[in-house]
């Protein structure tokens, strides 16, 4: 499984120059979607980019793009942007990176920019909560999905490592609101002290 | 023009300084433009917040395009925008160029190891709260079962299955469950 992604990868990433105009039209597309139909920050668009770019176009491997995602997460910046420059960046080069990065920006750029002229009758507008609720509960399947593959994949493993991290932060983040910051620090403390063994790549 | 330049800066400034995602962003937006130069009024803010909460796309960005508007129209909200992503292109590329080259040194590596978990549990951790926002109306335990969302769970109960059916796109999906939102709920509005 891993192997048959990592051969996949290498043909999109190492001749940029080789990359169809289809591919990053589709990039352009389906980031540009993401963001124009998903309510929430970075971690609900992230399993979104996941579900479309890992499962369904097989562009990137499943771990690429967590360590990725755990780039975007450490660093400054809107994670959900970060998210979507380092993967297009991974994908196809500059030209994928500008790609994600614009398809992010773009949606909320126009709705907004046409909103902020009417907010008040947009906000209390009964049809606009409908859909934006019926989107919510779509919106929880597809994280759910995309959650229940990544345990499935880390207890098939059977480190414990990886499953009290995974545990504690979870706690941590859910339970007792830490911010993300110090459970990164923990983590990554954790992470060189323990776990540089090649068992947990 | 100046107004566009420092709309730039200002928000280049907040996406320097901004770590842990979108709400970590909002304080030091409140800062820019709120208290240090006067842009907007406190109470604009706050209906700022609650839009960008509501509205498709991640806060920060939300935000920085409808104080950017607001301000200076549509230019101000393409400078604001700008800014504000303006530092993250330098660091992930810098980050990206590290971690190619550098990715399987033995301290990155045992960094991003221990970090790959946890991100697993940050995503599990969004998506129960976003489905408590879903079926319950609330982000944060505890729920109460009897005030379940229903409605909400057939929606989700759908899109799951068309999921896994691996017949439908996942943007497909969302789309529909949007529509069936919108059916659903105003169908059965008076029950």
């Amino acid at each position: 499984m891993e192997s048959n992604n990592e051969e996949k990868i290498q043909v999109v990433t190492t001749e940029n120059e080789h990359i169809e105009p289809v591919k990053l039209w589709t990039l352009f597309k389906s980031t540009f979607m993401i963001s124009a139909f998903t309510v929430g920050g970075g971690f609900v668009l992230i399993p979104l980019m996941k579900a479309k770019f890992v499962d369904e176009y097989h562009w990137i491997s499943d771990k690429d793009s967590l360590n990725l995602v755990a780039i975007a997460q450490s660093s400054p910046g809107v994670v959900a942007v970060n998210a979507s420059i380092i993967l297009g960046y991974r994908m196809a080069g500059m030209a994928g990176m500008f790609t994600a990065l614009f398809a992010t920006v773009l949606p909320p750029l126009i709705m907004l920019t046409a909103i902020s002229y009417f907010y008040e009758a947009f906000a209390s507008n009964y049809y606009v909560k409908m859909l934006l609720k019926g989107m919510q509960c779509g919106v929880t399947a597809v994280i759910l999905k995309v959650v229940i593959d990544l345990l499935v994949k880390q207890f098939k493993k059977k480190l414990v490592l990886p499953l009290l991290i995974m545990i504690g932060s979870f706690i941590g983040a859910y339970v007792f609101d830490i911010n993300i910051m110090y459970i990164i620090l923990v983590d990554a403390i954790v992470g060189v002290v323990l776990m540089q063994s090649a068992k947990y790549d | 023009m100046e107004i566009l330049l420092q709309l730039f800066l200002s928000f280049a400034k907040v996406g320097l300084f901004c770590i842990g995602g979108g709400y970590a962003s909002m304080p030091l937006i409140q800062n820019e433009v709120v208290d240090g130069h006067h842009w907007i009024t406190m109470h604009e803010f706050v209906d700022i917040f609650t839009i960008s909460q509501m509205t498709p796309g991640p806060i920060g960005i939300n935000a920085a395009t409808f104080v950017g508007a607001k301000i200076a129209g549509i230019m101000g909200a393409i400078a604001a925008t700008a800014g504000f992503v303006f530092p993250s292109v330098i660091i992930m590329l810098l980050m990206a160029y590290l971690y190619f080259k550098y990715g399987d040194l033995g301290i990155i590596r045992g960094v991003l190891n221990g970090l790959r978990p946890a991100v697993v549990a940050l995503i599990a951790s969004a998506g129960v709260g976003i489905m408590t926002l879903a079926f319950w109306d609330k982000a944060d335990l505890p729920i109460s079962l009897a005030e379940t969302n229903i409605r909400g769970v057939v929606i989700f109960l759908i899109s799951m299955g068309l999921i896994y059916s691996g017949k439908m796109g996942t943007i497909k999906v969302l789309l529909l469950s949007g529509v069936l939102g919108l059916v659903i709920f105003s169908l059965t509005s008076g029950l």
